[in-house]
């Protein structure tokens, strides 16, 4: 049972960044209905953000303000990324805004290759790593870290999204551009708020990732990219609240089968689940079905 | 215009590309490694301890009254790149020998061919057992996986006292499989216990593992890897708190640049130490240090050594003919190596000693020698 309750705790870890990531997805398609497939690849250079902000200033920046300056930066290169790539094919078929996303994750990390080189950077420890004893239970304060800042930042967009006028106007556009328009609203800014709230998460995400597994590379956003996106689509692509579900299961699954089954069954069992959901509910746990006028 | 234009560079780039083809005042050797990507520290030290062998025996004239020409081409640790990477050097370069490929999943896919071409191979660090057998005209210059992997499990058992071990390993890679087997092996030849615990090459959380592995209360942990997933594996074990010693092999080498601090302690079987007093060693950790501005890892000082055991079978042969060279493998004998003189035995393996060294304050320390014995 105490073996169980720390493969929850790992999974929690795990969970809280793919949850994370996944919030930039699900963000982005719910306002433009595009799969933003280059998310995976801001999460990396949030980490190499980090990583510049960190160790190459001559002075030690506080981790909280290395934190925030690399969402930031994320941020801007969301909007960038938006800007450029995606704005000019808002009204063109869906497939020719799928196709130039996985041009732009792909433009991404061979951009990373070249100003930052393939050899990973090894990210040294920026918070204390000595585990904490909490009821009986070493658990890594890194684990803490995580888990204690994503969902505080999950809470502040749950507030920023339901309680405040931008909140609003983004849900606006998300439910009928057109009338959102009508309203008043400036659908390009609400769309570049999306992007920017998206892409620092996801850099948020990029950062536990690289503090937990040591590495920064080129290609790290690639494969927590695609589980992140499965959780979203797993919580029910659109919904915040279960991009943050879907998160977290699959980090639990994962860590779950790994720990009692294997890791060689891992991606089996997360990719298959995601084929399996869209099997029998297309629409994931909490998303709304809603009829496609043909 | 502008079509025109980019049509006749691409054209002129196909003509220069062609036109640096061989010419019969070298020995060429051809280099075959990682020099790119994740893995490319191990690369580009074969490449560097290579192309110092060459640079300071053409300074002292040569072989046959020719230089040496080193030849490195990037496998990106990857068989198939490893096989392009081959062909190139077979078909344009006209290579006389070839020191690699630096991975033994590179060289075993590199092999057959080879071996149908009759092309002489040493390579500097294929360790896993297969890479010699049934191939006369492939050598290696360290040390194989099973005579690394029970060592370990002799150290573990003798020096530690380990009766219980954890072995994690990469199911993805050759080497790794290999130590662990071998590991293993000896453990059950020892009636001591074990339990494996395998991940995989995309892993980048080993968190599941590392708490199962808390949970067992084993003596130690057996992780033959190299030192990207090592570094990944030992960052999270410490903010695990898991508190037991770690045992690797030489794809631990290197590990002290990066991850000092958490690998503190532990031990791995290697090649060298950088800090063995003896004057060939010195000599080369002094010259390698000059011209590099970085020490030398194992992997460097082996194709070091391979170039010059290379250049000596050939001074040896008096000739630059494939069968006459490899007759020459079989029978050198090579003193000055600096990882320790080099014979082979009837399949190409070297016989010579190991070393374990511990990892302290950044520092490799020799904890222990272990001898070659006759298996």
């Amino acid at each position: 049972m105490e073996l169980f309750i720390r493969q929850l705790i790992n999974g929690l870890n795990t969970g809280s960044i793919y949850a994370l990531v996944a919030i930039g997805y699900t963000m982005v398609y719910g306002i433009i209905k595009l799969i933003n497939f280059a998310h995976g690849e801001i999460m990396m250079f949030g980490a190499y953000f980090a990583f510049l902000f960190a160790f190459s200033l001559s002075f030690q920046l506080p981790f909280i303000l290395v934190i925030v300056l690399s969402m930031f930066f994320a941020a801007l290169l969301g909007i960038l990324i938006e800007r450029v790539a995606y704005k000019k094919l808002r009204k063109a078929p869906r497939i020719s805004a799928l196709i130039t996303a996985i041009g732009m994750s792909l433009f991404l990390q061979h951009l990373a290759q070249l100003i930052f080189g393939a050899t990973p950077y090894v990210m040294k420890q920026l918070v204390d790593t000595t585990p904490v004893t909490i009821f009986n239970f070493d658990i890594s304060r890194l684990t803490l870290l995580t888990i204690g800042l994503s969902i505080f930042f999950m809470i502040l967009l749950s507030l920023f999204v339901y309680k405040t006028k931008p909140g609003k106007a983004m849900r606006a556009v998300s439910q009928d551009k057109e009338a959102a328009v009508l309203m008043g609203i400036n659908v390009d800014n609400i769309i570049s708020l999306t992007f920017a709230i998206g892409s620092a998460l996801g850099a948020l995400g990029g950062i536990f990732y690289a503090m937990t597994y040591s590495q920064i590379y080129p290609t790290m956003g690639v494969l927590p990219g695609l589980k992140a996106f499965i959780a979203a689509v797993f919580g029910g692509i659109g919904s915040i609240g279960g991009a943050m579900i879907g998160g977290y299961l699959i980090g639990i699954i994962e860590t779950m089968t790994k720990a009692y089954i294997s890791s060689k069954w891992v991606d089996v069992i997360v990719f298959g689940l995601l084929i399996v959901i869209l099997l029998f509910k297309p629409s994931g746990i909490l998303g709304k079905n809603r009829k496609e006028k043909v | 215009m502008k079509k025109l234009l980019l049509m006749m560079s691409v054209l002129l780039l196909s003509v220069t590309l062609t036109a640096c083809g061989s010419n019969d005042d070298t020995v060429r050797l051809g280099v075959i490694g990682p020099l790119t990507g994740q893995y490319s520290m191990y690369g580009l030290a074969v490449e560097n301890g290579a192309k110092l062998a060459a640079k300071e025996i053409n300074a002292a004239g040569g072989v046959l009254d020719k230089d040496i020409e080193i030849i490195a081409y990037d496998s990106k640790g990857d068989s198939t790149e490893g096989v392009n990477a081959y062909n190139r050097l077979r078909d344009q370069d006209e290579i006389h020998a070839l020191i690699g490929g630096t991975f033994s999943s590179v060289t075993l896919a590199v092999k057959d061919l080879a071996v149908q071409d009759n092309v002489p191979i040493l390579t500097p660090t294929a360790t896993n057992d297969t890479v010699t057998l049934d191939a006369p005209n492939v050598f290696r210059a360290c040390y194989s996986d099973s005579y690394q992997g029970s060592t370990a499990a002799i150290f573990a058992n003798d020096d530690l006292g380990v009766t219980n071990a954890a072995v994690m390993y990469n199911r993805d890679d050759a080497y790794s499989q290999g130590l662990a087997q071998a590991f293993m092996n000896e453990f059950d030849d020892r009636s001591l216990s074990y339990t494996a615990f395998e991940f995989g090459a995309q892993d980048d959380d080993y968190s599941a593992l590392l708490t199962n592995i808390k949970d067992g209360g084993y003596d130690a942990v057996f992780l033959p890897a190299y030192v990207a997933e090592v570094g990944a594996i030992l960052t999270q074990a410490d903010t695990l708190g898991l508190d037991v010693p770690f045992i690797g092999g030489d794809g631990w080498d290197g590990i002290e640049a990066d991850y000092a601090d958490v690998a503190d302690g532990f031990y791995f079987a290697n090649h060298y130490s950088k800090t063995d007093e003896t004057a060939n060693v010195q000599d080369f950790v002094t010259n390698y240090t000059e011209e590099y501005g970085e020490s030398p890892n194992a992997l460097a000082a082996l194709a070091y050594d391979a170039v010059y055991a290379m250049v000596e079978a050939i001074g040896d042969a008096d000739s630059l003919d494939a069968d006459d060279l490899i007759a020459a493998l079989s029978a050198l004998s090579y003193e000055d190596a600096v990882t320790g003189a080099i014979t082979f035995d009837e399949n190409g393996d070297p016989i010579k000693s190991i070393t374990i060294i511990q990892v302290v304050d950044g520092v490799h320390e020799v904890f222990a020698k272990v001898e070659a014995e006759d298996e």
